[in-house]
């Protein structure tokens, strides 16, 4: 079981690791959009903000079931030890979405409910996000198994730092859409997304720089990865440095298209440094990706099927994109 | 009293699953007569198959969307509740469900914003052909899914390496013994619950006098197809029965109520199963008869119940009138068609008031059949998670404990009780805005938001005017 088929197994490292980024960063501004809801300027923004993901949100959850039967396929174990282990916080999750995408749909055709949606819509997306940023915790801080299975309680993914980082996701969510947002509309609208975005990066980079104090404290693992010595890694926290500085300079310049090119920079490099720190584990601390694994013939089974659909799943999903090109303009809501 | 998990957790699967197969069903039914409607349109340009078309897009959007949420849960469901099923089968059901997830959910995703928002964007040929993709898409969900749930029926193609089930043939374990059965049950079971849905609204129209002529097409047409179908689901399900009997003999056993091994079965119309004493309370049976249906002759051997230890054998109650239910509804179908058959000699079709009041209840029906039909394959596969090789409790998440599975249940009970109450409601707004709402759909440039229920235009509460 633990003969280390290396190539396969690492191009799926690769294949989920493509699936999970694409799922933060497009369900990422998208969630952004209900977690500056409540401090849009007006009602009129709210509409555009829902406007400038409608259009995308049905297709980012299917990127979701993906990573999930994706991760059941290739590193069963990992979705048999981290639903276990985080079931209370994957129901809230799940009812959090639910919420979120009727929200979503009824809004625009409630009159006197309105503001009941605009409530589902926002707490929806807060709670899903932050059960996300649990996760991220939870895997930092490792799990409780034994014989491949999870042995520890219900509510051992939910610490102090496991909130913290919870709290971190919902920042950097935050920060997703308000870039997103300078993207997608114009007048008071983007102006109020240019003046907090410098806001939001300060909160994240502060987020940031305590997650990688905290984290050494409560793992001795990654504790040695990051300061047994100088090491390539820490050329990472640099370059999310970098594109932090590029989003400032983008804001203060008022161009449009930059920070949110750059804000999924920092996503992708701290993305990167995450996995490094804990390299080869994927189920902390007993399992790596290796003995996560499913057999060789499963992985080899769906890979082929993978390089055969995808090509055609771009071809059209581009061509739909295209069919609906152009910008959502302001004041135009659903009728 | 202490909370059992397991317990817990399988009325937790029951209600998330049959929440969610009611919707699949009604848009798999739907997606193909949508696709037929355009077709229709394509070829004769006529304007009444177009505004059929538009209306009941609307109504897709609609159920599709509930469909997909409700889904999401389900793709997580295994994890959460049944981890050590899905850690020892993953070799098999992970590949099967992502296989789902790239062939079908992505098409169905990629066409489906063409198909409701994309009338006036692209030529008619391409809006068919989303319509077309959409429909294949959950033809495709379909298969997966159910080849899943047949190798749970069935097991085949399988090898145990240590804890772990590997795949040892892939054919095998894809096309097991029940699979083309369950498929083709399941694709017209789809068929009648959208066919029945249409009968039922265009026959509430028809009641009320709108739109006659459109909806008299609608039923028309719908009749012809329930004719054909209606009994194919008993031939189809007669097969799949004599396969059941062949691999499952004890759910077979259930489904008849039959206690004792024997030739000459009686067919059993009416009983109470008392499972602790073994045996039925009032039984109303015609003698020998579950022998012919079962082996084709008066004096064929069945299994009885009493063949396996009492542990092993499902709750009978549940099965012996989940299956009842489900045929009694199916004769009820045929009944239907044919009546329609009869009237339509007469020329009374889309005028009788008995027959559209009662295809209007009969509306609800197909939801009814398909979830008490997956009761009885579902429940009496019971002990078995896995047919002779995974029992529910080996199955179920070690860490789990009452208390959380009972948050959960309660939880789920809660969310879906608010979206269904919500969806049910925006429905009913649908169909009282009617075929004739389709014609004011002025285009508003926001609307092309390729998302599912924006493709409906009517607004939410009673009164408010969009
Ligand atoms: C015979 C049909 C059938 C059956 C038995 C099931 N489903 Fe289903 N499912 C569909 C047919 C379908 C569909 C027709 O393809 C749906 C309905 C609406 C939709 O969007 O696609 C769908 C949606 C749907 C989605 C959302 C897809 C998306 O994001 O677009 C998921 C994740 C699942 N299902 C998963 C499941 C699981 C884990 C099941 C088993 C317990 C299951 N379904 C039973
Ligand atoms: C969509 C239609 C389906 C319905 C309505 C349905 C219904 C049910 C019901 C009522 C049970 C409870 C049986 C009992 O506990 O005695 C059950 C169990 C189960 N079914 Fe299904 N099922 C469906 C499809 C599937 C599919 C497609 C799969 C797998 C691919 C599946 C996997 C399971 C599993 C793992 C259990 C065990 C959990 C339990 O016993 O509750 N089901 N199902
Ligand atoms: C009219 C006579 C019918 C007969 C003789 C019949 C027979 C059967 C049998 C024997 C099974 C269980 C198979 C197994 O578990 O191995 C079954 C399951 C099922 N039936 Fe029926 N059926 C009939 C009508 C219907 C109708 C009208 C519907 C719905 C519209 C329906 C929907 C289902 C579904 C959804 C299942 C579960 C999935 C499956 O195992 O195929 N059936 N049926």
């Amino acid at each position: 079981m633990n003969a280390p088929v290396f190539d396969l197994t690492l191009i799926w490292v690769g294949i989920i690791g493509f699936g999970l980024v694409m799922y933060v960063i497009l369900d990422g501004f998208d969630l952004g959009q209900g977690i500056l809801y409540p401090f849009a300027p007006d009602e009129q923004a709210r509409d555009v903000m829902m406007n400038s993901v409608a259009p995308v949100w049905d297709a980012n959850e299917t990127w979701l079931v993906l990573g999930g039967a994706g991760l059941l396929a290739a590193f069963p174990l990992v979705y048999t030890v981290f639903l276990p282990a985080l079931y209370i916080g994957v129901f809230l999750m799940l009812a959090a979405l639910i919420f979120r995408g009727v929200a979503f749909e009824f809004r625009f055709k409630a009159n006197k409910s309105r503001y009941l949606w605009n409530w589902a819509f926002a707490g929806g997306s807060f709670i899903a996000t932050f059960a996300q940023g649990a996760v991220v915790g939870t895997y930092i801080q490792g799990f409780e198994t034994e014989n491949f299975r999870y042995v520890g309680g219900a509510l051992d993914w939910l610490t102090p730092f496991t909130v913290f980082t919870g709290i971190g996701l919902v920042v950097g969510y935050a920060l997703l859409g308000s870039t997103w947002l300078i993207l997608k509309s114009e007048g008071y609208i983007q102006d109020w997304a240019y003046k907090i975005t410098p806001r939001l990066l300060v909160a994240v980079l502060v987020i940031f720089g305590i997650v990688g104090i905290w984290s050494p404290m409560i793992d001795d693992f990654l504790k040695d990865r990051w300061f047994s010595g100088v090491t390539l890694l820490w050329v990472l926290p640099l370059i999310t440095l970098f594109f932090a500085g590029w989003i400032y300079r983008a804001v203060k310049k008022r161009q449009e298209g930059y920070p949110f090119v750059a804000t999924l920079g920092l996503f992708v490099s701290t993305f990167v440094a995450l996995v490094f720190s804990k390299w080869p584990y994927v189920v902390p601390p007993n399992y790596t990706f290796w003995d996560a694994a499913s057999a060789h013939e499963s992985q080899l089974f769906l890979l082929l099927g993978l390089l055969f659909v995808i090509p055609f799943v771009l071809m059209y999903s581009a061509w739909s994109y295209w069919v609906f090109r152009g910008k959502v303009k302001a004041g135009e809501g659903y009728h | 009293m202490e909370l059992d998990p397991l317990l817990l957790s399988r009325i937790q699967f029951a209600f998330v699953v049959s929440f969610h197969a009611i919707f699949p069903v009604f848009t798999i039914g739907l997606a193909s007569y949508i696709a037929l409607l355009e077709g229709l349109f394509f070829k004769t340009n006529n304007p009444a198959w177009e505004r059929l078309a538009k209306f009941w897009t609307q109504v897709f959007a609609v159920v599709f969307g509930m469909g997909v949420v409700s889904g999401i849960v389900m793709s997580f469901q295994f994890g959460t509740n049944w981890s050590n099923f899905s850690y020892a089968t993953a070799n098999f059901l992970g590949p099967v469900l992502s296989y789902e997830v790239i062939t079908a959910f992505f098409l169905e995703a990629g066409f489906l914003g063409v198909m409701l928002f994309g009338r006036n964007k692209v030529p008619k040929g391409l809006h068919l052909f989303a319509a077309c993709m959409v429909a294949l898409g959950t033809f495709i969900s379909a298969f997966w899914i159910l080849s899943a749930n047949s190798l749970m029926q069935t097991p085949a193609g399988l090898e145990l390496r240590g804890e772990l089930y590997h795949v040892a043939s892939w054919a095998e374990a894809l096309f097991t013994a029940s699979f083309f059965y369950r498929f083709w049950h399941m694709v017209i079971a789809s068929f009648l619950t959208g066919g029945f849905v249409v009968a039922g609204v265009s026959a509430w129209f028809l009641l009320k006098g709108r739109e006659v002529e459109a909806n008299k097409k609608a039923l028309s047409m719908t009749l012809w197809l329930l004719l054909i179908i209606a009994p194919s689901q008993l031939l189809i399900g007669d097969y799949h029965g004599l396969s059941t009997l062949e691999h499952q003999p004890t759910k077979v056993a259930a489904m008849e109520g039959n206690w004792e091994r024997g030739t000459g079965v009686p067919l059993i119309l009416f009983a109470i199963p008392d499972q602790e004493n073994e045996k039925n309370h009032f039984e109303i049976k015609i003698p020998k008869l579950a022998s012919l249906i079962l082996t084709h002759d008066f004096d064929g051997e069945l299994p009885g119940l009493l063949d396996v230890p009492a542990e092993e054998r499902p709750p009978v109650f549940i099965v012996f009138w989940a299956f009842r239910i489900m045929v009694g509804l199916g004769v009820l179908m045929i009944g239907f068609a044919f009546a329609g058959l009869f009237l339509r000699a007469g020329g009374r079709f889309a005028s009788s008031p008995w027959f559209l009041k009662g295809l209007v209840a009969m509306s609800v029906s197909p939801f009814i059949a398909v979830v008490a039909g997956w009761f009885v394959t579902e429940v009496g596969r019971a002990p078995w998670l896995v047919y002779g090789l995974m029992t529910h409790a080996e199955g179920l998440t070690p860490s789990l404990t009452g208390g959380m599975a009972l948050f959960t249940l309660i939880g789920y009970i809660l969310v879906y009780a608010v979206i269904f109450s919500a969806g049910v409601y925006y429905l009913m707004r649908v169909f009282q805005a009617g075929i004739e709402a389709t014609d004011d759909d002025k285009e508003v440039e926001s609307d092309h938001a390729k998302r599912p229920l924006s493709a409906a235009h009517v607004p939410l509460e009673q009164g408010d005017k969009a």
